[in-house]
């Protein structure tokens, strides 16, 4: 009993200690800006104080214009990434197995890879317009390549015993696929899912401020130019907890499915 | 249980090769690394391309995909499922032919329980020492009740102790079955225990060897012999020559 409790203070202590180590330079980082802020060496308008910052997050989050601009971004990044993903998936697979078919379209995609993402905006501005579609297709562009590439290596990685001593055991094709390949390739693709979750972010924002008047990235546009720059911090923090909160996201989906073995 | 014959077999390390492994015996073939002791197991499950014919039970299972020649292998370094756990992995062909969970799980229990890992049922393969892979790997070659069982090297990365004992368990399931067992190694200690009867793998060509030859009673035995299996394999088939 006593042991048990001497325990659970223990593992209390420990999250405190790791909570304040993790906090600490959060809060001296804050405190630092306000107080430079509240020095008035810079005007205001260009360099808002945090106290600023989070008073104009409130009014945005009142008036609405914050969620519906990032309802407007999500829901580009959640439908260009599923669809980039599952086809990257998909089509990752086929290649992954079938030797002739990588070897076909191999070098199609290599050669379309490394094309950043961005250099694609005005060719497609052309070809889809410019509207809700041209941020899709680039999310879509930005998830399929690594998806895929990432598809690829997982199923190409995966020991050539283990798939024989399935197929030994009596599995067919299909089967050894499915309960051998795919789930021992999930962590690669898990990886590329990851990183692009956070990636998909990065393009919508620049799509919206190069293209599209509504979502996260032209807000920031609009505020910019009416030397809003409390409005662009606000929108700053809100992408960085969309990216990180997607590839947490990934991240502890890919533990819960490979928990244990890995 | 089927007899397994090799008919004029053919391909990148064997010529002309023909040789016959009777019912429920056990093989053993001994080999320097490199003389085709894998390979000899790939051509009789069908992972290896071959010229000539393999029979089991006088009939041939050239056309017969691997999956469906009803092999238990054991491969060298065991391939389990590192994704699944022990009685996943027992029960892993089972499971693909769509057998019913409750089947499943009894003949999981009954061939844990033979391999004496039951305690091991939920652990991955990660968590598990060689000797307890070893025996996982032998559940799951026994599960799907194979006519033959295909044994590569299985004790290569155990003690000595452990390597013995396994040894022992191995031969008592293979009898108790009376499964057709082809047990390859390149280690003398191995042969003695294990086989019914001993062939050795030299330059491609095959050669029973005489028992005897491999009795470690320090009097008749030959020490000599004992020590260097390349010379022993080279001497006896130079002299049978």
């Amino acid at each position: 009993m006593k042991s048990s409790i001497q325990g659970s203070y223990r593992v209390k202590e420990m999250f405190i200690k790791k909570f304040f180590v993790g906090l600490l330079p959060v809060m001296v980082f804050i405190i630092l800006w306000e107080s430079i802020a509240q020095l008035n060496l810079v005007p205001n308008y260009i360099f808002p104080a945090f106290s600023d910052v989070m008073l104009e997050f409130y009014h945005l989050i009142v008036s609405g214009i914050l969620l519906a601009n990032l309802l407007c971004s999500l829901s580009r990044v959640l439908v260009g990434f599923l669809l980039g993903s599952v086809a990257g998936i998909a089509v990752g697979i086929v290649m992954g197995s079938k030797d002739v078919i990588d070897k076909s379209f191999h070098p199609i995609f290599s050669l379309l890879y490394p094309i950043p993402v961005l250099g694609w905006a005005p060719l497609l501005m052309v070809w889809i317009g410019i509207n809700d579609l041209l941020p899709v297709a680039l999310i879509f562009l930005c998830s399929f390549f690594p998806v895929l590439y990432n598809t690829i290596t997982g199923i190409k990685s995966v020991d050539r015993e283990v798939i024989k001593a399935a197929r030994i055991l009596g599995a067919s094709d299909r089967k050894i696929l499915s309960s051998v390949v795919l789930p021992l390739a999930v962590p690669n693709i898990f990886t590329g899912l990851r990183l692009e979750a956070g990636m998909a972010w990065r393009v919508v924002i620049a799509a919206e401020m190069v293209a599209i008047p509504t979502g996260i990235g032209a807000l920031m546009m609009r505020s910019e130019s009416l030397l809003r720059m409390d409005v662009i911090i606000v929108c700053l923090m809100v992408l960085s907890v969309m990216c990180l909160s997607f590839e947490r996201i990934f991240q502890v989906m890919e533990n819960r499915i490979t928990n244990g073995w890995r | 249980m089927p007899s397994i014959e090799l008919k004029s077999v053919s391909n990148y390390v064997f010529s002309n090769l023909n040789m016959e492994i009777f019912d429920g015996e056990l093989l053993v073939v001994l080999g320097p690394n490199g003389a085709g002791k894998t390979t000899l197991l790939n051509i009789i499950a069908g992972l290896a391309k071959y010229t000539g014919a393999v029979l089991f039970d006088g009939v041939p299972v050239d056309k017969t995909p691997v999956n469906e020649r009803q092999i238990g292998y054991i491969f060298q370094n065991l391939a389990l499922f590192p994704h699944l756990d022990v009685a996943s992995n027992v029960g892993y062909s089972l499971m693909i032919k769509g057998k019913e969970e409750r089947e499943i799980m009894q003949k999981v229990d009954e061939l844990l329980q033979l391999t004496k890992i039951e305690h091991l049922k939920d652990r991955y393969p990660k968590n598990l020492s060689g000797g307890e892979k070893q025996r996982v790997a032998l559940a799951r070659a026994l599960a799907s009740s194979p006519k033959v069982l295909l044994l590569d090297e299985p004790f290569n990365s155990l003690d000595l102790g452990m390597c013995e004992c396994l040894r022992k368990e191995i031969r008592q399931v293979q009898r108790e079955m009376g499964i057709t067992t082809v047990f390859v190694t390149h280690n003398l200690a191995h042969v003695a225990e294990m086989g019914d009867r001993v062939v050795a793998l030299n330059k491609g060509k095959i050669w029973l060897m005489p028992p005897e030859m491999f009795k470690n009673d320090g009097d008749n035995g030959d020490r000599s012999h004992q020590d260097c299996l390349h010379c022993a394999i080279d001497c006896y088939c130079k002299h049978a020559h």
